[in-house]
């Protein structure tokens, strides 16, 4: 026999009342559990494709659509850009130390076409896992996602579809053609499909145009693009910049800002801007988890007290057995302690599953990867909480029956 | 042993006087008194449930009024063992729990042998795993008792065990307590105002009211 073993027979006697406190204090903590995992694991996805990248240029619009539509490849673009405009962006040996053209427009059953130059696979690292990286026209090379999700393999071949979403038309005039699948990498790669910008424009030209055909007589341009005659008339849809010195940062957007038709967008601002306004919302329902947990704290709180009046001859008897006053208020304490860490419990459980199911949920819709078997250093304070908690809504119970006076209690008795 | 002097405790301005008297070791002895003589309250100051205001208490060769806290807390769990009117057992626990909770609280270490022997004795064997919801009244009262015996007390005492019950019941009751007391040598107090213990318990004083 033990504290512990007296106090869980307690609990153990009342099934329901116990259920619903810690029901309640476990959707307190889980919601909790949610937050912390969901915001830690959004945050370093959107600060992991974006590094390496210090600027995006693209058509004027929404800075942040442009970062989304560019970087993380969750919103659509704001618009294209002429190619002419962005050469002499890229041209800034000053300032800038690479510039990576990106061309959207279409995808594959949801998973984007980027039409790029090998650049963009340095800022990510990227590895082969099969196969090799796209070198002429219309071969592509495929993230680990498409891969997997589509059951694609080197030799296959596709016909992309006009738009980002699933109900474009088919370019049925050309097919792509796997040749290499990347290694998984958590990141948006993952989530892509890869080919030069020649091929993008191939899927785009009008019906007769002989423009691009032959392309591998062409010289290529600074980003390695191979350019025909109406070379003018071509467009991308953003640039990807990395400065060539901190000092470009204080310089180069408020240049490409003022001195051209196109707009700058800055990575870390933009997502510290989307935090902010994600953040209002965030703060609002970890306050309602708070207020939850508070409830439950008090739900706890009046069982226990109420309890006391029931049990106050069982205490006052277990005094008469020899139990020291002390050892009554640690019974009490060790009550709480124990109903609250229930709930904690099935918090961090409810938490972490309710995270592992929305990952799964979202890796089959192409957007971050978020995972419930995850445990941040953060949540050992939600552990602690939940433990102060639990000391905190018995303490005043536990006075109580440390303050008992045993022969009144059992001369009433 | 326990031995009274000079016993004096005042609820207010109402004070209660009780005569000096001594109960030797192995001794059965009665307490008697009408309603509001101060019976219960002097069961109390002999277990130090209360707290002594005047005069002496001695159980074996200790002073209550000289123990206090935790000590005296130890001493009442291992030395002095308490049966009420009703059994008031821990309804949350088994009869075998409510037994090992007397040792746990009486910082004993646990004995399952001597849990079953106790339950032996006093018939309760098959009952072992059974919560006092599910005990007669009869079957509850002798688990009291077990529980009371289970630390060999120097001393039982008990408080009205037989006010509620019949006159066959009474007297299995205080066969079941004397027998008890007998097996460990103890002192063996009932305070009660029932006159049917003095058929089987001889010696006693009794209590005058107020």
């Amino acid at each position: 026999m033990s504290l512990f073993a007296i106090s869980w027979s307690y609990i153990k006697e009342k099934p329901l009342n116990t259920f619903l406190n810690t029901l309640l204090l476990s959707l307190g903590i889980g919601i909790i559990v949610v937050l912390l995992l969901m915001s830690h694991q959004v945050q370093s996805n959107l600060e992991k494709n974006a590094k390496g990248i210090d600027l995006v240029v693209g058509a004027k619009g929404s800075p942040l659509q442009l970062i989304l539509s560019s970087i993380y490849h969750i919103d659509f673009p704001t618009g294209n850009i002429p190619l002419i405009e962005a050469q002499k962006i890229a041209a800034n040996r000053r300032m800038v130390e690479k510039a990576i053209p990106l061309a959207l427009g279409d995808s594959y059953r949801e998973f984007r076409i980027v039409g790029t130059n090998q650049l963009y696979r340095d800022v990510y690292s990227a590895e082969i896992e099969s196969g090799a990286f796209w070198q002429d026209d219309l071969e592509v090379t495929i993230g680990a996602n498409v891969a997997k999700t589509l059951g694609f393999e080197i030799g296959d071949e596709f016909q992309g579809e006009h738009g980002l979403t699933s109900n474009g038309h088919s370019h049925d005039e050309h097919n792509y053609k796997i040749v290499g699948i990347l290694k998984q990498s958590n990141s948006v790669l993952d989530n892509l499909i890869l080919t030069n910008v020649e091929s993008v424009w191939v899927m785009h030209e009008k019906e007769g145009s002989e423009d691009h055909h032959g392309s591998d007589k062409l010289e290529p341009d600074i980003f390695g693009i191979k350019i025909g005659d109406q070379g003018e008339d071509k467009e991308l849809t953003s640039l990807l910049i990395k400065y060539r010195s901190p000092r470009a940062a204080m310089q180069f957007p408020r240049m490409v800002n003022n001195n051209s038709s196109l707009q700058a967008a800055s990575p870390p601002f933009e997502t510290a801007r989307l935090f902010n306004l994600i953040g209002a919302g965030v703060e609002i329902i970890r306050g309602f988890a708070y207020l939850i947990i508070v409830i439950a704290g008090l739900s706890v709180f009046i069982a226990l007290y109420n309890s006391l009046k029931d049990r106050k001859y069982d205490l006052a008897i277990m005094r008469s057995m020899g139990a020291s006053r002390t050892r009554i208020m640690s019974l009490i304490l060790i009550e709480g302690m124990i109903i609250t860490a229930i709930g904690g419990i099935m918090g961090f459980v409810l938490g972490h599953g309710v995270v592992e199911l929305l990952g799964q949920l979202m890796a089959t819709a192409n957007q971050n990867i978020v995972t419930g078997q995850l445990f941040l250093s953060n949540e050992w304070l939600v552990a602690l909480m939940s433990l102060v908690l639990g000391i905190f809504v018995s303490i005043i119970p536990a006075v109580e029956a440390y303050k008992t006076d045993i022969s009144e209690v059992l001369a009433n008795g | 042993m326990i031995r009274v002097e000079n016993l004096m405790h005042a609820f207010g301005s109402r004070e209660i006087s009780y005569p000096d008297f001594e109960v030797s070791a192995s001794q059965h002895f009665w307490i008697i008194g009408n309603s509001g003589c101060g019976k219960t309250t002097l069961l109390h100051l002999l277990a130090g449930l209360r707290k002594i205001q005047q005069g002496s208490v001695t159980v074996g060769d200790q002073r209550i009024q000289n123990m206090k806290g935790v000590d005296l807390d130890k001493f009442r769990g291992q030395n002095i063992g308490l049966i009420f009117q009703k059994p008031h057992l821990l309804t949350s626990l088994s009869v075998r729990d409510n037994l090992s909770t007397a040792q746990f609280l009486a910082s004993k270490k646990r004995d399952v042998g001597r849990v079953n022997s106790v339950l032996h004795e006093l018939n309760l064997s098959a009952l072992i795993s059974s919560k006092p919801n599910q005990l007669s009244q009869g079957e509850a009262q002798r688990v009291a008792i077990a529980r009371a015996v289970i630390n060999k007390p120097k001393v039982i005492l008990a408080d009205e065990p037989t006010s509620s019950l019949d006159d066959e019941n009474c007297s299995k009751v205080l066969d079941l307590m004397i027998k008890e007391a007998n097996i460990y040598g103890a002192t063996l107090i009932v305070v009660t105002h029932d006159q049917r213990v003095k058929d089987q318990i001889a010696n006693g004083i009794k209590l005058e009211a107020l």
